[in-house]
């Protein structure tokens, strides 16, 4: 089946292009990119007042399957995706089992191939059972189509651990993928520690307790030569700490949620759970930083740790509820409404940290609206209105730090391979 | 009448709505002197004790001052751990509020269980301390026995000692105290200090000797062992030996000033057994106080003078 995307404004900082062309998809495949084309047979499809994006990719999400179907599976969280926007998701292995040996991944494999409806990366587990005490079976999870190794929840605890992890990873030349927390630090602190925690009455953690192990998974990073990736950073200091080891040429690459983006603890005035998640909301000081570190660079990816959790599990106290928002709807309408529409970033650098950056920092096929590359592609409606209510998600997680916000922009189609995996603001499958 | 409908943390009273109280509890206090000791106030009123921790004073305070008003007083005690087995905290208040209560004290293990019980409820919530967040009621009848003690609030310099990160009742107090135009100085060690203690609007001392001779109140608090993750200090020895109120200690005290704790002590550790059997400790003051600030609270929140024979 042929298609022929009309008129709408083709961005890609890639490819290097942004102006009004059509695109020819042929057999999954791009096969143009340029004015007033024609393809006889072809279906036409009007994307006049609408941005064309090469297909986003977060690189970040928890699709809770298996063993937690409850929160989400890789049917509805994919489909989530798509509704966000995103032709393609790296999910992490904390689930129940973790995803630590080859058959793990396999099975995570076959789901997505029986029920995704975008492409699904899996990310392996860097230790057994995400112990912290034994290397996982890297070898054979890179063989069955594992694109990455974390930890992720809680992150790799000690730094001889990590340093062996780092040492065999290097060899497969996948990234270990580093959840930054400093355990002993963090003590169980449920909110950042400082203004927040001492007016709230909760434990904090203090954002030490993350820049710690940042700077200590650079030092491992540069001593290993192990590629790796900086997961959900949320401090001044990280951020700087990332800067100043890209100066030195260090390989590491990072990431920010969108909840840390556009949110900082000031937002927890009540003790409202779905503003819980680790790494916690930080100060207004930090938010800046992060986003002055997306303007220059240092950032390469917006990732949103989408983090699905049941209603009964949310509606808890405050210090009993798990850590976690959802993010794949959001995520690309938090970015128009704060970034783009106010004119702080254009769609050629979108592109950049929600579509090649994070391709780069996973080593993920490349995606370009050019020709020759696959048709994945994310059209966006910017003028369109989103009230972020319950219903609306298509995730069957309803814990949006998000709810209730009205934000302009979201992706109104989506094709994956060629396919539509959203149209017309509806999921497809 | 007060301005609000709760009393879950300091910031639900104004200046006046703590006066009212303290007012209020003046005349409740008289009632608790005669042999007699109860009121119809409340008669037809039902107040639940829910305690999701263990409390003997706390608990005992406010059912004695629900049975003095002629109130309908329920206890309720449970474990905080709903994260196994067991109703979660959300739905005990829906299952409560099926039972039409009027009033319900909480106390709770983590902090914002007030908030989330007045979210499902439509009765008034009175915050029986909640994690290491406030304990309103216990500020109220410091401040009471305080005025009582010394014939004023306003001006008063109240240095509060101890285990300040781990205190539900410093974090009442300190805005109490500020509201009502008094000075709170914080003293402790840094490892018991919160994250921000400029937050709280006290001043900060980390030497007790040096701030002393200033005070006119010296409340100690209690050591919470069992909140403590790691042990912030070497030992209770030297903690007594920095931060313990001793005879030595009372005695650099100005002469009119008075010596507190909100209970239960750890006798030997921040206070001394003669310091707080002394003539110059509260601490039973406080307890008696306690019933009537209590009465007072429960009194103005269910309706005040509209709910029958006033005090």
């Amino acid at each position: 089946m042929a298609l022929l995307l009309r008129g709408g404004r083709v961005v890609d900082a890639a490819a290097g292009i942004d102006e009004v062309l059509d695109i020819v998809i042929d057999n999954g495949v791009i096969t143009g990119v340029g004015a007033d084309l024609e393809s006889p047979g072809a279906e036409v499809v009007d994307c006049s007042e609408k941005v064309l994006l090469p297909g986003l990719v977060d690189v970040h999400v928890h699709l809770r399957e298996p063993g937690q179907e409850y929160k989400e599976t890789i049917a509805s969280g994919t489909r989530a995706a798509a509704h966000g926007g995103f032709t393609a998701v790296a999910c992490m292995p904390n689930t129940d089992p973790v995803v630590d040996s080859g058959s793990k991944v396999r099975f995570v494999v076959e789901r997505a191939e029986e029920t995704a409806v975008v492409r699904v990366y899996p990310i392996g587990a860097v230790t057994a059972g995400q112990s912290g005490e034994q290397l996982a079976e890297i070898g054979d999870m890179v063989a069955e189509g594992a694109v990455a190794f974390s930890d992720d929840g809680h992150g790799v605890g000690s730094a001889g651990m990590a340093r062996v992890a780092m040492d065999y990873i290097r060899r497969f030349d996948v990234p270990y993928v580093a959840h930054c927390e400093d355990v002993s630090l963090a003590a169980g602190g449920v909110v950042n520690e400082g203004v927040v925690s001492t007016r709230m009455g909760l434990p904090g953690q203090p954002a030490l307790a993350e820049e710690l192990h940042v700077a200590r998974e650079i030092a491992l990073a540069e001593l290993t030569g192990c590629r790796v990736h900086l997961a959900h950073l949320s401090t001044a200091a990280s951020i700087a700490l990332v800067r100043d080891a890209k100066a030195r040429g260090v390989s590491v690459t990072c990431e920010v949620t969108p909840h840390h983006l556009f949110l900082d603890e000031d937002a927890i005035v009540v003790y409202d759970t779905n503003l819980k998640m680790n790494p916690p909301l930080r100060t207004a000081a930090d938010r800046e930083a992060l986003v002055a570190g997306l303007l220059d660079g240092t950032v390469d990816a917006i990732a949103t740790d989408h983090a699905p959790h049941a209603p009964h599990e949310k509606e808890l106290e405050f210090e009993l509820a798990p850590f976690g928002t959802t993010g794949l709807e959001t995520a690309l309408s938090l970015v128009n409404t704060n970034l783009v529409a106010s004119g702080t970033i254009g769609w050629a650098e979108v592109t950049k940290v929600m579509c090649h950056g994070p391709r780069a920092s996973l080593g993920l096929p490349e995606m370009r609206l050019e020709a020759g590359y696959p048709a994945d592609i994310t059209i966006v409606d910017p003028e369109a209105r989103v009230e972020v209510t319950a219903e609306w998600f298509v995730s069957k997680a309803r814990n949006s730090a998000f709810l209730g916000s009205s934000l302009l922009g979201k992706a109104s189609d989506v094709l994956v391979g060629g396919a539509w995996a959203l149209r017309n603001g509806k999921v497809v499958g | 009448m007060l301005t609000s409908k709760h009393i879950m943390t300091m910031d639900d009273l104004s200046a006046d709505d703590i006066t009212l109280i303290l007012d209020t509890a003046e005349s409740f206090a008289e009632v608790n002197q005669r042999r007699i000791k109860k009121l119809p106030t409340l008669r037809g009123r039902t107040i639940v004790n829910l305690f999701f921790e263990p409390s003997t004073r706390t608990r005992m305070s406010f059912e004695i001052a629900s049975k003095r008003l002629s109130a309908d007083g329920v206890n309720f005690t449970a474990s905080s751990s709903a994260t196994v087995k067991g109703e979660t905290l959300r739905d005990t208040a829906k299952t409560l509020a099926a039972m039409s209560c009027d009033l319900v004290v909480v106390r709770h293990k983590y902090a914002g269980a007030p908030q989330m019980l007045a979210e499902v409820m439509d009765c008034s919530i009175v915050n029986g301390g909640d994690g290491v967040h406030e304990h309103p009621t216990q500020a109220l009848l410091d401040l009471y026995t305080m005025r009582q003690a010394l014939g004023r609030l306003e001006g008063l310099r109240v240095g509060i000692v101890g285990d300040i990160c781990h205190s539900r009742v410093a974090g009442s107090l300190v805005p109490a105290l500020r509201k009502v135009g008094a000075t709170p100085v914080i003293i402790a060690p840094p490892t018991l200090m919160p994250a921000r203690p400029d937050v709280l609007g006290a001043e900060v001392a980390y030497d007790l000797d040096e701030v002393l001779p200033s005070l006119d109140v010296a409340y100690l608090l209690r050591v919470q062992f069992e909140r403590a993750t790691r042990m912030p200090f070497p030992s209770n020895r030297e903690y007594a030996m920095l931060y313990g109120m001793n005879l030595a200690r009372m005695e650099r005290l100005p002469s009119h000033a008075v010596v507190m704790h909100p209970g239960p002590m750890n006798r030997g550790v921040e206070i001394s057994a003669d310091v707080a059997d002394s003539t110059r400790s509260l601490i039973l003051g406080q307890v008696e106080s306690g019933v009537a600030v209590r009465m007072a609270v429960m009194y103005l929140l269910l309706g005040g003078a509209d709910s029958g024979a006033a005090a």
